[in-house]
């Protein structure tokens, strides 16, 4: 299944500064595997002991997949997956 | 060195006295690249504390989608100490750092609300965990480019 992953500015180091690229998978954690194949070393950026990092968010259309059980949340095709830094301070 | 226009100055101080003694968070925005900020976003603080804030997940990913289309980025983040001086807590700095590795690094604008009568608010460079305050330079009106 094709998705649109929106990919954070800085992160566009590993994509050849493409702001969106297309991936697959049915959950988030396959698109994550298979962004990871075709821009090496996004993963890394994303995912830490094989859970999405704590101050990452990732979402599928408007939907903060956190809130549907992360690595594990449901991906359709034509999806729009975006990731995004939290945003948070003391 | 900051340069802002009054009116925005203006409306962050106003959120955070409105959401004081609770932390007000939220953005400037402003032209990808540009080092300007043209528009406030007050944010809300999903986590309602008067020693933290974090933007709402769901907001943030739609006030990022509108700016995004739009070309623009946040040029300043800003948020409230409501009790403790306008000075990036260890926290902020960690935050930072994990945000500078997804967009471009803003400046912090810290607004201090301890004061009921007179607010305080400072701006500063958050990178390698390092601190720097810089000058902020407040107009009345935006210079043309």
């Amino acid at each position: 299944m094709a998705v649109t992953v929106s990919i954070p500015t800085i992160l566009r180091t590993h994509t050849g500064g493409q702001k969106s690229v297309e991936a697959s998978g049915s959950t988030v954690a396959e698109v994550i595997d298979s962004l990871d194949a075709s821009h090496g070393g996004l993963k890394a950026r994303l995912v830490r002991e094989g859970s999405l990092h704590r101050f990452v968010n990732v979402y599928v259309n408007d939907e903060d997949v956190r809130f549907a059980g992360g690595l594990e949340a449901p991906v359709s095709d034509g999806d729009n997956v975006t990731i995004l830094p939290a945003v948070a301070g003391g | 060195m900051l340069r802002i226009r009054r009116d925005l100055v203006d409306a962050m101080v106003a959120h955070a006295r409105r959401d004081h003694p609770d932390e007000a968070c939220g953005i400037l925005a402003g032209p990808e690249g540009s080092d300007r900020p043209e528009r406030a976003v007050p944010m809300l603080n999903a986590a309602r504390s008067p020693t933290y804030y974090e933007f709402d997940p769901t907001e943030w990913n739609a006030v990022y989608r509108e700016m995004a289309g739009d070309d623009e980025e946040p040029v300043v983040i800003y948020h409230s100490h409501t009790a403790t001086e306008p000075y990036p807590s260890r926290t902020d700095i960690a935050r930072a750092g994990e945000y500078a590795t997804m967009l471009p690094s803003p400046h912090y604008v810290l607004i201090g609300t301890r004061d009921p009568d007179v607010h305080e608010l400072r701006s500063y460079r958050i990178a390698d965990g390092a601190v720097t305050e810089e000058p902020v330079e407040i107009v009345e009106t935006a210079t043309p480019q």
